[in-house]
């Protein structure tokens, strides 16, 4: 069975001002083990896409569709049973864990703590697991008995990292895990956050605005572009060959290391994402497109699938991709 | 072109204040409460308050002559109400005026300067801030003597300090930005940095703070007046301190005891509602906080 | 058993911390020394800038001849220089020695020992009800933001704020001490105690009767401040990302707020109820002068009506260094608190 499953999920915000979609029916599908990136710049609803998947979003939120973790809907679920799923199946690790943990209390508390709300370990116990954790991720056991502001910005990364292993889920949701940390410590984090997946089996959706860090960790890509995704597959076919005009400007948009061109002339793209609240007609992405048609500002595009068929399945949601394949 | 465009921003600010209903109930309860005591002079004698002029019978329940009854003299509440308006709208505007002028010239200096002096500065600001308010002017209410003057000056020296740590932080904001730099770069001295940029930059938080602070100041107004430091003029506090000494509490002579407490309660009220609305008009950031 | 190197480790950084705090507490009591030594300073010059011969008030009533009034100015000092005047008081206040009061014929020390205990137990029951009240509803009225509790609490906070202290007092007074029409008083409307007070334990609950209304005129309107400042600290924190990272744990919203939020918005509500202390201290003058409680702020109000400069003096500086202190209290509670601010 598909250890995540997400079916048209949607979720508007409402506020005085009116509604604002932020995600507008995405389909995804994870099995255990395997890692997604879910690429897009801010705006386009990915870190909602990821607070919702444990109904974290704030009150004003309306979600629709279904979530499926294991099976079970995480919409429908009663609270009781949300508690419980809550870190023990499914875990988070934040971007900036500057402030995503408590600076008043200790580490090893901290780490200790889902362990003790699901009834896993306490005391002696719960201590050992948690310098088991801290050895995992690279941290002195000692460590737990310092505080957050007492360590560097890759480890409380590392913290995060550890806490989230805590109560072995199944599956954990990175939101930007790497993005306040400079290029050496980005890549220690990225290849740590590798080989716990590969270790334990876990299922991971990573999501960033860094193409090239996701297309290196991942299996899978995911782009989003305006609440929607744009296209979906294998990741290196996704980053090295995009279907999509967008996926193809955000990959050119970081300078890959080593390679002159892209130092002398780095590709970016126009304009800014679009508002949420006054999304344009037609296909969303078609104002800031290089390859637009006239029928693009007035049809949206579904997602097509890219490719003869044979291979993992790769979709993407332009109008040029169906005239390919034919 | 200036004048066009501060009248735009004035038409600006009206429309938005305007969307500030607390802010409207607060300015409509001030113009009547100001016109009232403007008017007073031209609709009333004051010699009603003259002890030995006095005609009604001593703590009289209000009646036709008396709307709101009489004190222990048998002076007409209602007119002393009127003529306390005055004496506390007053000493309350002017001490929060002095208030406002002390804490802006040591908020803006110890925002401005570095080093020593403004370590010192706000040693003192600190030292003010913590000292109890009341006590302190009662003290020197004491020593400088009786007189709406003396009061006045107690109370802006007493209360200048909040403002002083606010104004600081603003100016330390303002300081901060790059064309403050420039400016200084160019040669622009102290006096110039601090009058022609941080002052107009501070001034609209300056003008919500000391309406809040003419809230503050007529309520310690009154309960200096009460506690026996006041202006020796007849104000909402010396009525009640008059209520008190005579048992008007305890023997159930309430249109003694009522009338001047809810006339400070609404003053204050509609001052601190107005300082409100200014501030969120005129701080935009602050207006999802409250 | 061998010392390892982690042992060491934890040793010298305990070291340098304790060596810190050692120096964070000098710094500390120096600062506080410093501002106590200012008080005792500005209140000898203030005291100083009263118009008029000191001996004149002091023999107001009793008929003097020129010789006596000579003597009695050399008895109080006043003829030598005033530097002389003022180290001498600065040794006298050191010594706790307070000067006499003109209209008790009483060493202000003495006075004020007296009236210190009543004032206590007011502002102290006050106190603590304000902050405990005041914490819990701005909890709840933050922890429930934008719901109907938070607009009642907030606005009824806001407005009792408006009222001024002794107004209150003269209210409650009249409707719960006086009574109003045919419903009779339920308080006593004076004083700590009455004449034919009971002895034994029967006594503590006499005395706690006449400290209902006194104590809740205080809390009225002290109150609010606590829960405005509990509220805006706990929205700020509630805003937080660890916030969040509580709840995706699987906490219960109770355990959240209770183990992580609540714990975070406290900091900066207990340093403000320590520094605003100078605020409680004037509104407990207000309701002791109502009340007849027999306090130091009685002491104080009914200095001023003599005037009485020697017990105005005495309970002026007592005030100013007791809170003083209580702001270097306020600083040291908050770097034992904050596990941030101790390692700095």
């Amino acid at each position: 069975m598909t250890l995540l499953e997400l079916r048209d999920l949607a979720v508007t915000y409402r506020s005085a001002a009116g509604d604002v979609p932020a995600v507008r029916g995405v389909s995804l599908g994870l099995e255990a083990g395997e890692a997604l990136g879910v690429a897009g710049e801010s705006g386009s609803g990915k870190s909602t896409l990821a607070m919702s998947l444990l109904r974290l979003l704030p009150r004003g939120a309306s979600v629709s569709g279904e979530i499926l973790l294991d099976g079970e809907d995480v919409l429908t679920m009663s609270w009781g049973r949300l508690r419980a799923v809550r870190w023990a199946s499914a875990s988070l690790v934040f971007q900036g864990a500057q402030h995503a943990l408590n600076p008043v209390r200790r580490i090893g508390d901290q780490i200790a703590e889902p362990l003790r709300v699901h009834g896993m370990a306490t005391g002696a116990e719960a201590r050992r697991r948690v310098a088991e954790l801290l050895e995992q991720v690279g941290l002195p056991a000692w460590r737990a008995r310092g505080y957050p502001h007492e360590l560097s910005g890759g480890q409380r990364q590392r913290v995060m990292i550890a806490m989230a292993l805590a109560c072995s889920p199944r599956l954990i949701v990175a939101d930007e895990p790497t993005t306040a940390l400079d290029v050496m410590i980005q890549a220690q984090v990225l290849s740590l956050i590798r080989s716990l997946i590969a270790e334990h089996g876990i299922g991971l959706v990573m999501i960033s605005h860094d193409l090239s860090v996701l297309a290196s960790t991942c299996d899978r890509l995911a782009v989003m572009y305006a609440g929607r995704v744009v296209e979906s597959g294998p990741s290196r076919e996704v980053f090295a060959g995009g279907r999509h005009p967008y996926s193809r400007a955000l990959a050119e948009a970081f300078p890959t290391v080593g390679d002159p061109a892209s130092r002398i002339a780095p590709r970016g793209l126009g304009g800014d994402p679009p508002d949420p609240a006054h999304l344009p007609a037609g296909c969303s992405f078609h104002p800031r497109c290089p390859v637009s048609l006239v029928s693009c500002a007035s049809e949206p595009v579904e997602l097509r699938a890219v490719g003869d068929g044979t291979g993992a399945p790769h979709t993407a949601a332009c109008v040029h991709v169906s005239e390919e394949s034919r | 072109m200036a004048g066009t465009r501060r009248r735009a921003a004035l038409t600006r600010f009206r429309r938005r204040y305007a969307r500030q209903r607390a802010g409207l109930y607060g300015a409509a309860i001030l113009l009547v409460v100001v016109l009232a005591a403007l008017l007073t002079p031209l609709l009333t004698d004051p010699s009603g308050m003259d002890v030995t002029k006095a005609t009604g019978a001593r703590m009289a329940p209000p009646s036709m002559d008396f709307p709101l009854g009489t004190d222990e003299s048998g002076r007409s509440v209602l007119l002393m109400l009127l003529w306390g308006a005055r004496v506390s709208l007053l000493i309350g505007f002017m001490s929060a005026l002095l208030s406002m002028v002390i804490g802006t010239v040591f908020g803006i200096a110890a925002g401005h300067f570095r080093g020593w002096v403004a370590a010192v500065l706000m040693r003192v600001t600190d030292w003010f801030l913590v000292l109890p308010a009341l006590v302190l002017a009662m003290v020197l209410a004491a020593i400088l003597g009786g007189g709406p003057s003396t009061i006045i000056v107690a109370i802006g020296v007493t209360s200048w300090a909040s403002t002083a740590r606010l104004i600081r932080a603003q100016t330390l904001a303002v300081e901060a930005r790059p064309y403050i730099e420039r400016s200084r770069a160019l040669g622009a001295g102290h006096w110039h940095v601090m009058t022609r940029h941080v002052l107009p930059n501070v001034a609209p938080l300056v003008l919500a703070n000391t309406t809040l602070m003419v809230a503050s100041a007529i309520v310690t107004e009154s309960t200096l007046a009460f506690l026996g430091a006041g202006s020796g003029q007849v104000s909402w506090g010396t009525m009640l301190r008059g209520s008190y000494d005579w048992g008007a509490a305890t023997s159930g002579a309430w249109w003694y005891v009522l009338p001047p407490g809810l006339c400070i309660i609404a003053v204050v009220l509609a001052f601190t509602l107005c300082g409100r609305a200014l501030e969120t008009v005129l701080n935009p950031r602050l207006g999802g906080a409250s | 058993m061998l010392t390892s190197p982690q042992q060491v480790r934890d040793d010298t950084e305990e070291g340098g911390a304790r060596r810190a705090m050692a120096r964070y507490a000098l710094v500390k009591l120096g600062g506080t020394l410093l501002s106590i030594g200012l008080v005792i300073v500005a209140t000898f010059f203030l005291f100083r800038l009263i118009p008029g011969d000191p001996t004149i008030a002091y023999t107001r009533d009793v008929p003097v001849t020129p010789e006596q009034l000579a003597l009695l100015r050399r008895q109080m000092g006043l003829d030598r220089p005033l530097g002389a005047q003022f180290l001498d008081f600065v040794v006298r206040t050191l010594r706790l020695d307070l000067g006499t009061s003109y209209e008790y014929r009483r060493p202000v020390a003495e006075l004020i020992g007296e009236r210190v205990g009543p004032t206590l137990l007011l502002v102290g029951t006050g106190l603590a009800v304000a902050v405990g009240l005041g914490m819990w509803q701005g909890t709840r009225a933050a922890w429930h933001h934008g719901g109907r509790f938070d607009r009642l609490s907030t606005g009824t906070a806001l407005t009792l704020w408006s009222v001024p202290t002794f107004w209150l007092g003269l209210l409650l007074l009249m409707v719960l001490a006086a009574g109003v029409g045919p419903i009779p008083g339920l308080f006593p409307t004076r004083g700590m105690e009455d004449v034919d007070a009971p002895g034994g334990p029967l006594y503590l609950l006499h005395v706690a009767h006449h400290l209902v209304l006194p104590c809740l005129t205080l809390v009225a309107v002290v109150y609010a401040q606590y829960l405005l400042v509990m509220r805006s600290s706990l929205l700020e924190e509630i805003g937080q990302d660890y916030v969040t990272t509580a709840r995706a744990k699987g906490l219960r919203d109770d355990d959240v707020r209770r183990r992580h939020a609540v714990p975070n918005a406290l900091l900066p509500t207990v340093t403000l109820v320590f520094m605003q202390i100078g605020f409680v201290v004037g509104g407990a003058v207000s309701v002791e002068f109502v009340y007849s409680w027999p306090g130091l702020g009685l002491l104080f109000v009914e200095a001023i009506r003599g005037p009485d400069y020697a017990v105005m003096q005495g309970t002026f500086m007592l005030v100013c260094v007791a809170v003083i202190v209580m702001n270097t209290l306020a600083d040291v509670v908050y770097h034992v608190l904050d596990p941030r601010v101790r390692s700095a």
